[in-house]
């Protein structure tokens, strides 16, 4: 009978700790004297390491920077910002309990995204259900932007801008040639994967609008080994422009191959070359040299803000302090701060639903690009960059306006 | 269907097809070589051949990150496989020898996600290739290419074949390696140590996985979780093949990759794949209508 009182206290006591817990967790509303903690659950470890320790680094870099010019002003007092973090291990289903965690244990109000579309596919629901805003810098799939969530916002362009940006250029040069449009032949050949058929949706759509001609439409299997059947046919069919997107593999197979095949496009457009380290002389030789690859953000952009100056500004403050140069995914997280900072100080409240809208009506420029969002939260100001290799340096040659030297067109015979 | 008109208007593509094909099934077939080799003397499905391709092409890498040209790369990544199978071979894969096909399979898949996480975790998961520098070989005016490492595969896959016929009928290991694969009791009567001839087998094969993944590594690229495909398709050769028939192994690998390139091309990239496993069921019905005509099986 002992044990069972002991289990009958035991259960007791633990339904007054939740209650306690449940009734502060309003009262907490993660504003405690003079500090604002946002929440986020990031990949410290598992097969996003990289990448998520790049969003944290550009999330702290972001607080850190708003704290030392003095925090965020709401009703006439100064707030400072801190992050609360958890390690989602990488897996969804570990980021969506971590993001309840943050919001009914911890009392967060407000969310910054993890890494990768995934595991912003899984917070995003959770955040909804509460009425919790999210901003995050790093889940670009379509998929998140047709379910209407109405507290979801992301700083960077979304998967299906990622290579339409190169349509616009062979356009572009194709007016220049004196070619007709509907002459213009493009191959596409993307990876079985939701994220990379968004890129190609995004291509094809573009493509219509100009009426070109698509010659190969492949779709390459995800445990790709060689893509020669695919680069035959180009040689056989000569298109305009070559359209790549397979993530760092499909980036890898293709700067190999195209070489060694002496695949001889006028254009040719990736995804992922920096992951791949196609401009690498030791591994690949200089087979990139003249590819386009498709980035969300670059520091030679003439981008700026009040916070971190331009986008050159940004990658010297951010070399500094890590050591390394800043790669998009620290400057789109960096991105999702400041958009926070800023509309909470245009709310004048910590009310969530204030701060939504707030959110929703933002405006601005940051060093990594304007941000506008629409009504499904996407950011529709900024458009994607393309950069060409070009002596094995990345050289941002679109959108025109921000180009720093001229687009190498057609590609020399490799 | 417009693709296959190309090859009807310029069958000079064909060509192109049929040398990547099979230059690219000759590399396969090396995997598939240690695995029948395996398979036939231990009765063990070794799923582990994938894991020992990648690891052969991370050694590659490194002796050419340290300057040392990759070439040099395929006795040293035989070299080292060669000790890597024989470790794992003292520590898990003796005791499976005679164990049913369940608990091979079952130690063999368990070794190979230990050795994927291993790869992931010394060499990170970066995708890697290697730069020979060999050049191609351009014929028809450039409308077909060969990579020279191309032919560097195919000849190895040729020559280390021929070389594997010659040992086990030959030597003296490979008398008696194919003594103890006929019956291993009788063997052990004569005098044969079998537990020495599995430990050589095995090593063996591991070996010349190693030399295929040096080549991989210069004519494709790795990563530390992209051995499955190896696994998968040495397995399907040796199917195809037929075990003990190491001539056929070369015909089948070969084959299937020139027939799986010319898939992709009329039918698209997505089919490649599909394409080869739906050949295998045929042929796996085909032989068993085959075999039971000759009442080699009893219904």
């Amino acid at each position: 009978m002992y044990y069972s009182k002991l289990k009958v206290l035991k259960v007791l006591t633990g339904i007054a700790v939740a209650v306690c817990f449940a009734s502060s967790n309003l009262a907490l509303a993660k504003v405690e004297g003079d500090t604002i903690t946002l929440g986020a659950a990031v990949s410290l470890t598992g097969k996003y390491t990289t990448a998520g320790n790049h969003t944290k680094n550009g999330y702290d870099l972001a607080v850190k920077r708003i704290n030392e010019m003095g925090g965020v002003t709401v009703g006439g007092k100064k707030y400072k910002l801190a992050i609360k973090y958890y390690d989602d291990e990488s897996t969804p289903a570990r980021g969506a309990q971590l993001a309840e965690r943050l919001i009914q244990q911890d009392g967060i109000t407000f969310m910054l995204g993890p890494y990768s579309s995934g595991l912003t596919k899984a917070i995003a629901p959770v955040t909804e259900k509460y009425k919790i805003p999210m901003v995050e810098g790093n889940g670009a799939s379509r998929s998140l932007f047709n379910k209407g969530y109405k507290y979801l916002f992301a700083v960077l362009s979304t998967s299906e801008q990622y290579l339409a940006e190169a349509i616009n250029l062979a356009a572009e040069q194709a007016k220049n040639d004196g070619k007709k449009l509907s002459d213009l032949k493009v191959a596409v050949a993307v990876e079985n994967d939701p994220f990379s058929l968004d890129i190609r949706a995004g291509v094809l759509e573009v493509m219509d609008g100009y009426g070109m001609q698509v010659v190969i439409d492949d779709k390459l299997p995800r445990e790709l080994n060689d893509m020669t059947s695919t680069l035959t046919k180009v040689k056989a069919l000569k298109p305009d422009v070559l359209v790549v997107s397979g993530h760092s593999k499909g980036a890898a197979l293709v700067t190999r191959q195209v070489e060694q095949q002496k695949v001889n496009v006028p254009m040719i457009a990736l995804t992922h070359c920096e992951s791949a380290g196609v401009n690498d002389v030791e591994k690949f030789g200089n087979a990139a040299e003249n590819f386009l690859c498709a980035t969300q953000w670059s520091e030679k952009m003439s981008y700026r803000d009040d916070w971190f100056g331009s986008a050159g500004d940004y990658a010297k403050t951010f070399e500094e302090e890590y050591e390394y140069v800043p790669p998009y995914q620290a400057a789109e997280s960096t991105a999702s701060v400041l958009v926070y900072a800023d509309a909470i100080e245009r709310a004048g409240s910590f009310d969530t639903g204030a701060i939504r809208d707030a959110l929703a009506a933002t405006e601005m420029q940051t060093f990594y690009g304007n941000i506008k969002f629409d009504e499904t939260g996407k950011n529709i100001a900024k458009p994607m960059a393309l950069r060409q290799i070009q002596g094995g340096e990345y050289k941002v040659v679109a959108p025109t306006n921000w180009a720093e030297t001229s687009f190498i067109h057609p590609r020399p015979m490799p | 269907m417009d693709s296959l008109l190309i090859l009807v208007d310029a069958p000079v593509f064909a060509g192109q097809l049929l040398i990547n094909g099979i230059l690219v099934g000759a590399i396969f077939a090396l995997a598939a070589y240690g695995l029948a080799l395996v398979w036939g003397v231990m009765n063990i499905i070794n799923v582990t051949q994938g894991e020992f391709v990648i690891l052969g092409g991370f050694i590659t890498l490194y002796l050419s990150l340290a300057g040392i040209h990759p070439i040099v790369g395929i006795p040293v990544a035989a070299v080292a496989l060669f000790f890597v199978g024989w470790i794992i071979y003292k520590i898990v894969i003796f005791r499976i020898v005679d164990r049913d096909l369940f608990t091979s399979l079952l130690a063999t898949f368990g070794i190979s996600i230990l050795l994927q996480q291993l790869m992931n975790e010394i060499f990170g998961a970066d995708v890697q290739t290697a730069q020979t520098d060999f050049g191609t070989i351009l014929l028809f005016d450039g409308m077909v290419t060969v990579a020279n490492i191309q032919i560097v595969s195919f000849v190895l896959a040729l020559v280390l074949g021929v070389v594997l016929v010659i040992f086990l009928k030959r030597s003296r290991m490979g008398q008696t390696i194919r003594a103890t694969a006929q019956n291993a009791q009788a063997a052990r009567i004569m005098g044969i140590d079998p537990d020495r001839v599995f430990a050589f087998t095995y090593s063996l094969n591991a070996a010349i996985c190693g030399a295929a993944g040096a080549l991989v590594v210069m004519t494709w690229v790795i990563h530390p979780f992209l051995g499955l495909t190896y696994t998968v398709r040495s397995f399907m050769i040796v199917i195809v093949a037929g075990l003990g028939n190491l001539a056929g192994v070369v015909a089948a690998g070969l084959g299937l990759g020139a027939l799986e390139k010319f898939a992709g091309f009329i039918l698209g990239a997505e089919f490649e794949a599909a394409f080869v496993f739906s050949l295998l069921v045929v042929i796996l019905v085909l032989r068993n209508l085959a075999m039971s005509r000759k009442r080699k099986y009893l219904k």
